[in-house]
């Protein structure tokens, strides 16, 4: 059985794919046998994935060599394109956690969706959406992972706008589509020149290759190489600059947006960068903007994540923050912990996201965090869980984040950069913050009187369940006391980080002082008037930060003024010159044509002419270089 | 060598069917002639699955007058697959014609030209083949007897036709002359290398002009787009892809296989013509109002395409010309099909009467996209996989060429998307759905199915084309 998984790999996208086609194609009118057929693919889709990680989780050789096996797609000369499946330890520990959470948020969804006229629908991309992430995690091959790389694209766009009737919904789907669009340009760039230089985009063989590739002529190209293909992932993970599709991505269902958040879409960049870590490691450089960019981004969207009032906003700065933290460890070179931030992530912010879309089931899509309060007595296991879920991000030992981002410290501390980990470390307290900020006004203190909360049906609860288990446990599998994932999964040579107790400690100090400091602010202090007037007195910081430091503001003036403008003095450029060629052009064309139809009169004499005409004139054109054969045919046969 | 008529399965299936078909047309009553249409079907289909099942086979008779090998097996293959699509799919449209008989057994007759063509070893088989063909398919044109343009596009093909064959003929007879053999592949022995008697080239020329005309390559194309539009709607289909894919089988066979040897004389000449053909077809396309007369300027220019193919004089340019042959039949049939069936109820080929047709009948709109999205090249259909086949062959001595092939793709998306908008954008002025036949729902499906296939995956039929194009070497 496992021996057959692992051959049989491919089938882990291939299965949900197909229920993408059953259901669109078939079972689309019968909205219960929609789902079924979805659910089911899925199961079995997590089935192989399940045997196949176990596989290789239990045979000590794919610790360094990862199992490979494809199919020639396409071959010429110069060019040869295989597909097919690399299978090591972080695609085995990927595609499990993916089908996982995938399959939790179907079910969820089954009660979540219930009675939407596009529920079949919804199921068939849900499906799609996961065959796509799954494809792009085992494939062998970039070109490979390109083509699941778009097609993760497009689902989040088809899912972000499933809302059509939306305006925002729609605009959303184009933001993300757009803004990961320039992403994928720079990505494509990266993905030709690597072909160019180095002959192949096969990963396992660029794994090969590069490290041992002494040409040093092309230090510039590498750097430019490693630039571009960091773009995509830019773009796909939601970094600064190309982060703002990411916030406004929560206008498609919420399990869509756990499903993004979490499992699919997002990680997507994460993974392609660790995939090709041995490109990055050869260009300092390019590692170190990693970093900056991660530590950068994890900050700037936590801070942004204080002030925002709408729950799921806050959680989608979060996972903008989050996914900083693992491009961070990415830059200071630790695939270790990145992954492992990566594993322990998905579980604790799928948990949210479900429980937060529970919270908006309940109280009929009231979005605003002030408006709720209390709801922890009357939907005891979303509250719990969602406590669960909070006290492993704000990285409270021993829930699984705090693991998790202490090893991302830890990693920034010991490769020496401090101003990188203070960034980091503060980030953990204002993450503590706004997380727990979230939770004591939605859950805790006075319930409000127009809300009438219900907890929600079992198929939405019992996916939170094992989500908050994953939560708590999901972290065991890394600690200092028992390092199994620092062994499997490793970029170069495992090194087991020595656990650092300060640190640790800091970092439990400073989660703690935020949870703390939540509690104060918005549970004890909640109604005295100094706490009232902090957002008054501080309304500059506030308001730069609740409109998110204007940067879609920014991009909107950048699109008006300098887009616009420019394209107004190009415009007049595109009248005068560009348009003059082209319509020179198309007279020629025309004239051309209108020649050319002319010889095309319908009469037999005239087509039999230009026949022999050009017989004749073909012939002289080819005798011209050499004078006897002119001669010859010129003048018949006489020598 | 012994005598293997095993060899000519092919051929012996086909002459039989065509026979049986012409005589059971004369004598059963008119109102069972229906019955005819699937009767060729099954013929060919069996014709074809024999030619599959000979994939292997290698041999020659009559001293090698008659080559078996998977070159030619491949090219029968090609021709049979278009002929049982277009039979398949067109048996409505033959039905009004009201001449059953004539039409399945005169076409059967036209797949033997073909599969003979493939086979040809010599000039004399060479001849034969093609005058079968060309002959068949010059009653075929003319076949619907109540439509005038159908009687004139029958006379200019059979005059100008003719005047193709007599240079032809001329040309078969000078090289015959300069070379003493009227073997191909003995004639690649005779002239290898050195001067080039004048006459030699001059028959060259007139090999290439009486062979660019079945090809429809500029400037022997001027009969084309009349004829195109004059002949009964599945003939112009079978014309479009069987005729040329025969004539394309020769071309190689000829220059190749034969002239190889100065290749110097003829490259930039073929370079020339196929960067003539994909100007003026691709131009000229732009515009046609007439579907037919607009997939007859296309046709032009995916002749210049393939030829591409002959430039690069390779077994690379081999195996990108019987791929992009193979996939063609698909995209061509596809679209033709559709034509048909919108005629059947709209009985017009004008492109504004497409209007809306995505409403009335979605799955038409989406096939006729989707072939005329594969012939432009876009990923990931078909076309794309085989002009990346034919262009890589040459990119790297004729990077012009390629150049210009890759803008007048992109020149050619431009008229086919216009259909596209119509078909899509337009309001229909009869909101009436067209109900499409089983039959032709399947032949549509299959090439729809075919053409994304080939280019999501074409590795398979890569390989296939690789062995067959190694074959062509050999003899």
């Amino acid at each position: 059985m496992v021996e057959f998984a692992m051959n049989h790999t491919w089938l882990v996208p291939l299965l949900p794919a197909l229920s993408f086609l059953i259901i669109i194609f078939f079972t689309r009118p019968w909205p219960r046998l929609s789902s079924t057929v979805s659910i089911a693919f899925m199961l079995s889709s997590f089935a192989v994935a399940t045997l196949a990680a176990y596989g290789v989780f239990t045979d000590a050789q794919f610790k360094h060599e990862p199992l490979v096996y494809a199919i020639r797609w396409f071959g010429m000369e110069g060019l040869n394109i295989d597909v097919g499946v690399l299978l090591g330890p972080s695609s085995a520990m990927m595609i499990f956690m993916v089908t996982l959470v995938a399959s939790l948020i179907q079910i969820y969804s089954t009660g979540y969706m219930k009675g939407d006229p596009g529920y079949s629908v919804f199921f068939s991309y849900l499906s799609l959406f996961a065959a796509s992430m799954l494809g792009l995690i085992i494939s062998s091959n970039l070109l490979q992972l390109f083509v699941f790389w778009e097609l993760v694209g497009l689902c989040s766009y088809l899912l972000i706008g499933f809302y059509t009737h939306k305006n925002s919904a729609r605009e959303a789907a184009k933001k993300a589509f757009i803004t990961t669009r320039i992403g994928d340009f720079g990505m494509l760039l990266g993905m030709l020149a690597i072909q160019i230089i180095f002959g192949t985009l096969n990963l396992y063989e660029l794994g090969q290759i590069m490290p041992n590739f002494e040409d040093y002529t092309t230090a510039g190209m590498m750097t430019l190489i490693a630039v571009l293909l960091f773009i995509g992932p830019i773009g796909k993970s939601g970094q600064f600059p190309l982060h703002v599709w990411l916030p406004d991505a929560m206008e498609g269902p919420t399990p869509v947006s756990a499903l993004i958040h979490a499992a699919t879409m997002v990680v997507a960049g994460v993974y392609l960068v660790g995939r090709t870590m041995f490109l990055f490691v050869e260009v300092e450089s390019a590692m170190y903007l990693i970093a900056v960019v991660g530590a950068f981004t994890a900050f700037f969207a936590a801070t942004i994540a204080v002030t925002q009032r709408e729950i799921k906003r806050i959680l989608a700065y979060s996972t903008v923050s989050q996914l900083g933290y693992m491009m961070l460890a990415l830059g200071v070179g630790s695939l270790t912990a990145s992954f492992f931030h990566l594993w322990t992530h998905a579980f604790f912010k799928a948990l949210m996201f479900l429980g937060a879309g529970s919270v908006l089931h309940a109280l009929h899509h009231k979005a605003d965090v002030w408006d709720m309060g209390g709801l922890i007595k009357k939907m005891p296991i979303t509250g719990w869980t969602f406590v669960i879920g909070g006290l492993a991000i704000a990285g409270i030992p021993p829930f699984a984040g705090f693991w998790s981002k202490d090893e991302i410290l830890l990693a920034t501390f010991n490769e020496g950069h401090y101003l990188l980990f203070t960034l980091g470390a503060v980030t953990a307290f204002l993450t503590a913050f706004y997380i727990w900020r979230m939770i004591f006004l939605t859950f805790f203190g006075e319930e409000k009187p127009d809300n009438h909360p219900h907890e929600s049906p079992l198929s939405m609860t019992i996916p939170l369940i094992v989500l908050a288990v994953m939560a708590t446990v999901g972290g065991l599998i890394g600690t200092p006391m028992n390092p199994h994932w620092q062994e499997w999964i490793f970029f170069g040579e495992s090194h087991h980080i020595v656990p650092n107790i300060p640190i640790m400690l800091v970092s439990i100090a400073l989660a703690a002082a935020g949870i703390g400091l939540a509690y104060v602010l918005y549970i004890k202090d909640r109604n005295k008037a100094n706490v009232k007037d902090l957002a008054i007195r501080f309304k500059p910081v506030y308001t730069l930060l609740y409109n998110k430091y204007y940067m879609d503001e920014m991009y909107l003036w950048f699109n008006h003024k300098v887009v616009d403008g420019s394209a107004r003095m190009t415009h007049l450029f595109d009248i005068y010159v560009v348009d003059g060629i082209v319509n020179g052009l198309g007279a020629v064309t025309k004239g051309t044509g209108g020649i050319l139809r002319y010889t095309q009169n319908g009469k037999i004499q005239s087509y039999a002419l230009v026949f022999f005409l050009a017989v004749l004139v073909i012939t002289i054109l080819l005798a011209f270089n050499d004078t006897t054969s002119m001669a010859l045919v010129l003048g018949g046969v006489s020598k | 060598m012994p005598f293997d008529i095993s060899l000519l399965t092919v051929e012996i299936i086909l002459a039989a069917l065509g026979l049986a078909i012409l005589v059971m047309g004369l004598i059963i009553p008119s109102n069972t002639k229906r019955g005819l249409g699937p009767i060729t079907v099954i013929g060919l289909i069996a014709a074809l699955a024999s030619a599959i099942a000979t994939w292997n086979v290698q041999g020659s008779l009559f001293e090698g007058m008659f080559l078996v090998d998977q070159y030619a097996t491949f090219f029968k293959i090609t021709c049979l697959s278009a002929a049982v699509l277009v039979t398949f799919g067109c048996m409505k449209y033959v039905d009004q014609m009201k001449a059953q008989g004539e039409y399945y057994s005169i076409l059967v007759f036209s797949v033997l030209g073909m599969s003979v063509m493939a086979s040809a070893g010599d000039f004399i088989t060479l001849f034969i083949g093609l005058e079968l063909m060309t002959i068949a398919f010059i009653i075929l044109v003319a076949l619907n007897k109540r439509s005038a343009k159908s009687a004139e596009a029958g006379i200019k093909y059979v005059i100008l036709a003719s005047i193709s064959s007599a240079a032809l003929l001329y040309g078969l007879s000078l090289v015959y002359g300069m070379s003493g053999t009227i073997m191909i592949y003995d004639v690649a022995r005779m002239v290898v290398g050195g001067s080039v008697s004048p006459l030699f080239v001059f028959g060259l020329v007139l090999l290439v002009a009486g062979l660019g005309f079945k090809i429809s390559t500029v400037p022997f194309h001027m009969w084309s787009p009349d004829v195109y539009e004059g002949a009964p709607t599945p003939v112009t289909a079978f014309l479009a892809v069987g005729s040329k894919a025969a004539s394309f089988a020769i071309l190689l066979r000829l220059f190749m296989g034969g002239f190889i040897g100065v290749a110097e004389t003829w490259v930039l000449l073929v370079a020339i013509l196929a960067a003539m053909s994909m100007v003026i077809g691709n131009l000229l396309a732009i515009p046609q109002t007439n579907i037919k007369r607009m997939l007859a300027y296309s046709s032009i220019a995916q002749a210049g395409y393939i030829l591409v193919g002959l430039v690069a004089a390779t077994e690379a340019g081999v195996k990108g010309v019987m791929f992009y042959s193979f996939l063609y039949v698909f995209a061509t049939m596809g679209a033709f099909v559709v034509v048909t069936a919108v005629y059947d109820k709209v009985k017009s080929d004008e492109i504004a009467d497409y209007a809306g047709l995505a409403q009335r009948a979605p799955l038409l709109a989406v096939v006729l996209t989707i072939s005329m999205l594969s012939m432009a090249g876009i990923p990931p259909l078909a076309g794309f996989a085989g002009k990346l086949y034919l262009f890589k062959a040459i990119i790297a001595d004729y990077f012009w060429l390629a150049l210009l092939g890759l803008i007048m793709s992109m020149i050619s998306v431009y008229y086919y998307l216009r259909v596209c908008l119509v078909m899509y954008r337009d309001e229909p002025i009869d909101n009436t759905p067209i109900k499409t036949s089983g039959n032709v729902t399947v032949v549509l499906v299959v090439a729809m199915i075919a053409t994304i296939i080939l280019g999501i995956y074409p590795g398979p039929l890569s390989e296939v084309t690789n062995t067959a194009a190694s074959t062509f070497f050999l003899h």
